[in-house]
C-alpha cells in the first residue's frame, strides 16, 4: 500500500509540474518599437541626489532633463533647461530657466524646483550620498555639518529670486562651476517628490523624454515614451523596458538568443567571439573611467623619495599593451595620462603625458627599483575586492608582468578583500602597506573632476593620502580661473606635480561596450558608458 | 508519535534562536557596511553616522539583537540598503526558489532513483560505468561551466528554450535551471541507492520474496528499493537547504532573482537585516525537513519507532 | 570500468576491516579494527561458519585480490607521489607566465598548452594537485570522521543524545558558506591548506553526520543487534562490530564524492579571496578561470578537471571495494 502512494504521490507531482507549466510564459517585451534593455538593480533609492552608480543613473539619465545636459558624443556641458547663466566672480551666478518645460505630471519646472531640490540633497537628515557634490554653495556647512547636528534647512547660498530665476553663490570662486550642472544629483524635483515621497519612489516623476510606466523592484522597469516631452531630445522610440539581470554573460546570452535587445557590458570572456556572435552589431567606445593603482602615502615606506623611483620603476615592469589587448581585447587602452580621452585636448586630456614612465621597459623598471632602495618589504602586494568585477584577473596579469620585469617570481602577489566594504575600511582605517585598485568613473567630464577630488589634500577620494603643495596652490588658482584656456591650462600643470611623483600609476582607460540585436538601429554609448536611448530607433 | 513531534517542534525554539544569533554575529564581526555604500569615495562622516543611526548600527551588538528579535515577532524583517523592505525582497525571492527547488528535488528524486536502481541492479555493466562516468564529469566541471555550455546549446543554437529565466519564473521554465542545480545531488543520489540497493539486495528479506515466487518487479520496488531509501532520504534531506540557500550559481547563470542571490548580495553587502532574515525562514525550512525525514524513516522501516 | 563481483568466499560477517587511511569511516574502521582484530570470532548469528581467521584479515584477503582496489590504490599512490614531488614529473616553474601566450594551445614541450594568464597548464595541474590533494582527502577524513562519530552516537543512543547532538548539527546548517568563509577565513593569514581544509570541515560535518545518524538508526533495528544485546554485549562493542560496518557505506559513498566537491568548494573561498593565498596553485583555483573561457580555451579547463576526475574516480573505485569486502550480504 505504501509503494502505491509513494508512487501516487510521485506522479502527482510531475502532474503538478506539468500542469503549472502550461499556465506560464507569455508577456515578453511589449509590442511596438519598444526595446528592451539589460539592467543592474540601483543600489539606492532612485532619488537623484542619492545615486551614484551607474544602474541607478541610467534611469535618472532617461526621466530627467537638467540645467545642462553633457553631450553624448563630444561631452560639452551644453544648455538644457538653463536659458542663461551669469557670473562676473566665478562665485555668484544668476541662473533662468527656460519657459514652457513641465514635469511629466503636468507641474511647470520653475526656480523653485531646483531650488527645493538642491536643499534636499544637502540636507544631512535625507542621507543623500551625493550631498557633496552641493559643497561649494554657501551654507553647506550648515545644513551638512560634519559632526554634530544641522543649524540650517536650506543653503543660504541659494534664492529664489523670479519664477524663472535663482541665484547661486558659492563659498569659493568655482569657474567650471555651471559645467558640473550635468550629473544627475542637480536634477529638478517635483512638488510631489517632497509631498508624496514613497508614492514617488515607487514611481519616480521627472522631466526627461521617458516616464516610468511601471516598476516591479528586483525585476524590471518599463519606461514609456512622453509623448508630450518639450525638450530638442525626443525618444525616437515607443519606450524601453530595462530588465534586471545579475549577470552580464546572462544577457548577452539573452541577446544572442533574440530575448534582449540591447546589453550594455559585454562580459570580458565573450570579447573574443562577439563580434562573429554579434555579426558586428558591437560598440567599443572610450568612456570616462581610469583605473589606477593607488599607493598608502600614509606609511613612510611608501613616502619617501626612493618610493618616488620605485613606483615609476613599477609602472614601467606593467605590459599595459598586452594586458589591454590579451585580456581586455581592445575594451581598455593603455592610459598615458591621468585624465580621460573623452574629455578631448581642449578638455584637459594629453596623451603621452606620462611619457617612458607608462611603457614597458623591463630593464630600466629593474633599474629604478634598484635605485629606489627595492620594494618596500621585498614584495608589494596589490589589494583589490574579490566580489565585484573581475580583478583578480588584472591584477593577476600585472603581477606577472611585474614579476617576468623584476625577475623574482614573489616580487608581486594579489591580495584579494572578501568584500567592497571591507575593502573600503582597510582603506579609510589605513590598513593597506601597499598599492591597492582604483578606478575613477567621472561624475562630469572635466579635467577638475579627475584630479581634484583624488589627490588634492584630503579631498573625498584621496584615499592614499597623498599631499603636495604645490599641485593644491594649482587646483586653487585653476578654480578661480575666470578664463576657460587658463582654467584647463593650470590644471594641466597640477597634473604634471601628480606625473613628475608617480602619484598613482595609471593602468589604462575603460570603454563601454555594448552589443545589441538586428532590431535596432542608432545605437550609441554616451561618455558614461550608458546608452542614448532616446536616439535608438526600432524595427 | 504525537508526542515526539511535539518535542521536536519544542526543540525548534533553541535552535531558531541559536542560529539567529550566531547569524547575526557572524555578519557584525565582518564590520563596518557603510563604508561600502558611498561607492569608490569614503562617505562624509555627517552622512556616514546618520546611515548607521537609521540602519541601528550605532547600538551594541546585543541591543541590535534585541530590537532586531523584537521587530521580527510583530513581522517587521527590517530594510536592506537599497530602502526596499527585507519582508518585500522575501516575498518575490521565496516563491521562485522554492519552485526551482521542487523541481530540483523532483529531478533527484525520479532520475536519480532511476539510475541508481539501474545501476545497482547491473553492476560492472556498461550502463552502470557510463552513469559512474558522467557521474564524474558532473563532480569535476563546475556547475557554471554545465550551465553555461546548457544554456548556450539549448537556449541559443537549438532554441528549446529562452537562455534566462523571465521574472515570472513558471516551473516549465525551471526545468534547466533545476536540472543543473540538481546535477551535483544527482550524483549522489544514484550513487546511494545503488550501493544502498547493492548492499539489500542480498538481504534475507529478498531472498524470501524472490523465493516465494514474487515477481522480479514487486520485488525489486517494495522489498528492496523500499529499504535502500534510506541513506537517499537523509541525504534529500540534508541537501534542501544547500539547494534553497546555496543556487548562487545557478540562479545567476538562469538570471533567477531567488534566494540564493538575494542572500549572497546580503552578505557581499554585509546587510545583517537581509541575511538574518533569509537565513531565518531557511533554518524553519531545514528543521521541518529533518523532521519529516526522521518520520518517513518510520514509514521506509516499520522496525523503526518513535516513542 | 570493470566493477568487481560479488564475493562468494565464506568469512567471518560484519567484521571491521581495515582501510588504507583514504576516507573517513574507513579509516574510523580501521582504528577500531586495530584493537578488535585479535579478538577472534564474536557473535555472529545466522553467519555461516569461517575459518579461524581475524575480521581484519579477511577483509584485507578480499581486497588484495580486488583488481579494482588494487588499480585505484595504485592511482592514489602516485596522485601522494606528485603532490610531495611535483618537480619528478614536471620540472618547469608554474609562476612563471607570459601572457602573450594566453589561451594558447599545445606546442612542444607544453603538451596541455596554456591558460588564460599564459601559464603552462602541464606544470600547474602536476603542481596543483599538492593543494588539492591534501584540501581533498584530508578535509573529506576530517568531516566522515567528526560526523561518523557524532551522526553515530546521536543515532544509536537516541533520546537527550540524539535531541542536543542533532540540533547542534542544525544550527551549524544554518551557516552559509560564503558568509562562513568571509567570517572566519579572512581573519586567517596563514597561507598554508590548513585554515581551508578545518573550515571544511566545520561546516561539511553536519551532511555526514546526519547520513551516518539514519544509517544507524537502521541498522540498530537488525535482529542481530538486538540478538548481541541480548548476549550482554556492551554498547561500545555493539556499536562498533556490529553497527558501524553496516552503517558504513552511505557514509563512503557520500564521502568520496564530496570529496571531489571539497576540492572545488577551495576554489570557492579563494575566488571569494579567502581561500589559498595567492600566488597558489590548484587545481580548482585552475578550473575556475578557465571556467568563464570554456567556449574560447576549453584545453585550460579539461586538464584540471580532468585530474580532479581521475582523483574522485580512484577514491570512489577504493570505497567501492572496501564497502564490498565490508558486506557481509555479499558473500
Amino acid at each position: 500500500m505504501r509503494a502505491a502512494a509513494r508512487a501516487a504521490w510521485a506522479a502527482g507531482a510531475v502532474a503538478a509540474v506539468l500542469a503549472l507549466a502550461a499556465c506560464g510564459s507569455g508577456a515578453g517585451p511589449a509590442g511596438g518599437s519598444v526595446l528592451s534593455s539589460s539592467w543592474g538593480d540601483p543600489q539606492n533609492p532612485l532619488e537623484p541626489a542619492n545615486t551614484n552608480e551607474v544602474q541607478g543613473g541610467k534611469v535618472l539619465d532617461m526621466i530627467f532633463r537638467g540645467l545642462k545636459r553633457y553631450n553624448p558624443r563630444t561631452a560639452k556641458a551644453e544648455n538644457m533647461l538653463a536659458e542663461k547663466i551669469e557670473t562676473t566672480d566665478s562665485r555668484t551666478y544668476t541662473i533662468t530657466v527656460k519657459p514652457g518645460w513641465r514635469f511629466s505630471n503636468g507641474e511647470p519646472v520653475t526656480a523653485r524646483s531646483f531650488v527645493d531640490a538642491w536643499n534636499y540633497g544637502a540636507s544631512l537628515r535625507n542621507n543623500q550620498k551625493n550631498a557633496y557634490f552641493f559643497g561649494y554653495i554657501e551654507g553647506y556647512d550648515k545644513v551638512h555639518p560634519a559632526s554634530g547636528t544641522q543649524s540650517a534647512d536650506t543653503l543660504s547660498g541659494l534664492k529664489v529670486t523670479g519664477p524663472r530665476t535663482f541665484t547661486v553663490r558659492l563659498s569659493q570662486a568655482f569657474s567650471s562651476f555651471p559645467d558640473t550642472l550635468g550629473y544627475a544629483a542637480f536634477a529638478p524635483l517635483p512638488r510631489a517628490f517632497f509631498t508624496h515621497h514613497k508614492d514617488w519612489l515607487d514611481k519616480p516623476i521627472g522631466n526627461g523624454p521617458y516616464t516610468i510606466a511601471s516598476y516591479t523592484k528586483g525585476a524590471q522597469m518599463y519606461l514609456k515614451k512622453w509623448d508630450a516631452y518639450p525638450g530638442p531630445d525626443k525618444a525616437r522610440n515607443d519606450g524601453v523596458t530595462l530588465m534586471v539581470y545579475t549577470d552580464s554573460n546572462t544577457a548577452y546570452t539573452d541577446v544572442l538568443a533574440g530575448n534582449l535587445d540591447l546589453v550594455d557590458d559585454i562580459p570580458a570572456t565573450q570579447l573574443k567571439n562577439v563580434r562573429s556572435d554579434l555579426s558586428g552589431r558591437y560598440i567599443n567606445s572610450p568612456a570616462g573611467i581610469l583605473q589606477t593603482l593607488a599607493f598608502p602615502f600614509y606609511d613612510k615606506a611608501w613616502n619617501t623619495d626612493g618610493a618616488r623611483k620605485v613606483r615609476t620603476g613599477l609602472s614601467m615592469a606593467i605590459d599595459r599593451a598586452q594586458i589591454t589587448r590579451t585580456l581586455f581585447r581592445g575594451t581598455r587602452t593603455p592610459a598615458t595620462d591621468w585624465t580621460s580621452p573623452v574629455l578631448g585636448t581642449d578638455g584637459g586630456y594629453q596623451a603621452g603625458l606620462c611619457g617612458r614612465a607608462c611603457e614597458y621597459h623591463p630593464a630600466e623598471a629593474r633599474r629604478l627599483v634598484r635605485e629606489g632602495g627595492g620594494l618596500p618589504g621585498g614584495q608589494v602586494r596589490i589589494t583589490y575586492n574579490a566580489d565585484t568585477g573581475s580583478h583578480k584577473e588584472w591584477v593577476d596579469a600585472v603581477c606577472n608582468s611585474i614579476n617576468n620585469a623584476l625577475g623574482d617570481d614573489h616580487a608581486c602577489v594579489g591580495n584579494p578583500v572578501g568584500t567592497f566594504a571591507d575593502f573600503r575600511n582597510q582603506i579609510a582605517r589605513h590598513r593597506l602597506k601597499g598599492p591597492f585598485r582604483a578606478g575613477w568613473q567621472m561624475d562630469y567630464p572635466l579635467i577638475q573632476n579627475f584630479l581634484q577630488p583624488l589627490y588634492y589634500t584630503n579631498a573625498s577620494s584621496n584615499d592614499g593620502k597623498w599631499s603636495n603643495p604645490q599641485f593644491d596652490r594649482l587646483v586653487d588658482r585653476a578654480n578661480a580661473e575666470t578664463d576657460h584656456t587658463t582654467a584647463i591650462r593650470l590644471f594641466q600643470q597640477a597634473e604634471r606635480v601628480v606625473r613628475d611623483n608617480m602619484a598613482a600609476i595609471p593602468l589604462w582607460y575603460q570603454n563601454g561596450s555594448a552589443g545589441y540585436t538586428d532590431r535596432l538601429h542608432d545605437v550609441a554609448l554616451n561618455p558614461f558608458s550608458v546608452p542614448v536611448y532616446d536616439e535608438i530607433r526600432v524595427g | 508519535m504525537g508526542r515526539y513531534v511535539a518535542r521536536r517542534l519544542l526543540q525548534m525554539i533553541p535552535v531558531f534562536v541559536g542560529a539567529t544569533l550566531l547569524i547575526f554575529l557572524m555578519v557584525n564581526v565582518m564590520g563596518d557596511p557603510v563604508a561600502g555604500l558611498c561607492g569608490e569615495r569614503a562617505c562624509d562622516t555627517a552622512t556616514a553616522a546618520q546611515l548607521k543611526r537609521e540602519f541601528g548600527l550605532d547600538k551594541p551588538v546585543w541591543q541590535q539583537y534585541a530590537t532586531y528579535m523584537g521587530n521580527v515577532f510583530t513581522g517587521d524583517f527590517g530594510t536592506a540598503f537599497n530602502g526596499q523592505p527585507v519582508l518585500e525582497l522575501m516575498s518575490t525571492a521565496f516563491p521562485v526558489t522554492i519552485r526551482l527547488t521542487l523541481v530540483a528535488i523532483v529531478l533527484e528524486v525520479v532520475v536519480g532513483v532511476a539510475l541508481g536502481v539501474v545501476t545497482g541492479l547491473r553492476r560492472g555493466r556498461p550502463v552502470d560505468t557510463a552513469v559512474l562516468l558522467a557521474t564524474l564529469v558532473v563532480i569535476a566541471v563546475p556547475t557554471f561551466v554545465t550551465g553555461l555550455l546548457l544554456q548556450l546549446l539549448l537556449g541559443v543554437k537549438w532554441g528549446w528554450v529562452r537562455p534566462s529565466v523571465p521574472p515570472q519564473a513558471t516551473l516549465d521554465q525551471l526545468i534547466l535551471p533545476g536540472l543543473v542545480l540538481a546535477s551535483v545531488s544527482l550524483a549522489y543520489v544514484t550513487r546511494l541507492t545503488r550501493t544502498s540497493l547493492a548492499e539489500n539486495r542480498r538481504a534475507d528479506y529478498v531472498r524470501t520474496a524472490v523465493a516465494k515466487g514474487l515477481p522480479r518487479r514487486r520485488v525489486v520496488v517494495r522489498h528492496l528499493l523500499r529499504n535502500s531509501l534510506i541513506p537517499v532520504v537523509t541525504f534529500i534531506g540534508t541537501d534542501i537547504g544547500a539547494l534553497m540557500g546555496g543556487a548562487i550559481v545557478t540562479e545567476r547563470i538562469f538570471n533567477i532573482h531567488g534566494v540564493g542571490y538575494q542572500l549572497y548580495q546580503g552578505i557581499l553587502r554585509q546587510n545583517t537585516q537581509t541575511v538574518v532574515g533569509f537565513v531565518t525562514v531557511l533554518v524553519l525550512v531545514f528543521l521541518v525537513a529533518n523532521l519529516l525525514v526522521d518520520l518517513l524513516y518510520a514509514v521506509l522501516d516499520p522496525r523503526i519507532r518513535y516513542a | 570500468m570493470p566493477d568487481q563481483q560479488p564475493f562468494e568466499q565464506p568469512g567471518e560477517p560484519r567484521g571491521p576491516v581495515a582501510g588504507t587511511g583514504t576516507g573517513g569511516a574507513m579509516d574510523l574502521a580501521a582504528s577500531e579494527a586495530a584493537g578488535l582484530a585479535p579478538d577472534p570470532g564474536g557473535p555472529a548469528p545466522g553467519g555461516p561458519a569461517g575459518r579461524p581467521r581475524s575480521l581484519w584479515s579477511d577483509a584485507w584477503h578480499d581486497l588484495r585480490r580486488n583488481p579494482v582496489f588494487l588499480l585505484s590504490a595504485l592511482v592514489i599512490c602516485f596522485l601522494i607521489l606528485i603532490a610531495l614531488w611535483p618537480s619528478l614529473i614536471a620540472p618547469g616553474n608554474p609562476l612563471q607566465c607570459d601572457l602573450a601566450r594566453a589561451q594558447d594551445g599545445p606546442r612542444p614541450g607544453h603538451p596541455f598548452g596554456y591558460d588564460g594568464q599564459g601559464c603552462d597548464v602541464y606544470t600547474r595541474t602536476v603542481h596543483g594537485a599538492r593543494a588539492s590533494v591534501t584540501v581533498g582527502v584530508c578535509a573529506t577524513l576530517g568531516v566522515a570522521v567528526l560526523g561518523s562519530v557524532l551522526g553515530g552516537l546521536a543515532g544509536f543512543f537516541g533520546g537527550a543524545w540524539d535531541a542536543v547532538l542533532s540540533r547542534i548539527t542544525d544550527i551549524f546548517f544554518a551557516i552559509p558558506v560564503v558568509l562562513g568563509g568571509l567570517v572566519l577565513l579572512s581573519v586567517i593569514t596563514s597561507s598554508t591548506v590548513w585554515p581551508v581544509v578545518g573550515f571544511i570541515v566545520l561546516l561539511g560535518w553536519p551532511q555526514i553526520s546526519r547520513i551516518a545518524r539514519g544509517a544507524v538508526i537502521t541498522a540498530k533495528q537488525h535482529d542481530y543487534v538486538q540478538a548481541a544485546r541480548a548476549l550482554g554485549a556492551s554498547n561500545t562493542r555493539i556499536l562498533l562490530r556490529h553497527i558501524a560496518p553496516n552503517a558504513v557505506a552511505p557514509v563512503i559513498v557520500v564521502a568520496t564524492i564530496a570529496l571531489g566537491t571539497y576540492i572545488a568548494l577551495e576554489a570557492t573561498l579563494s575566488f571569494l579571496g579567502v581561500g589559498l593565498k595567492p600566488p597558489s596553485v590548484s587545481w580548482g583555483i585552475e578550473i575556475s578561470a578557465a571556467s568563464p573561457y570554456v567556449r574560447n580555451a576549453p584545453h585550460a579547463l579539461l586538464w584540471p578537471a580532468g585530474a580532479l576526475a581521475v582523483t574522485v574516480l580512484a577514491f570512489i573505485m577504493l570505497g567501492d571495494a572496501v564497502r564490498d569486502a565490508l558486506d557481509p550480504k555479499l558473500r
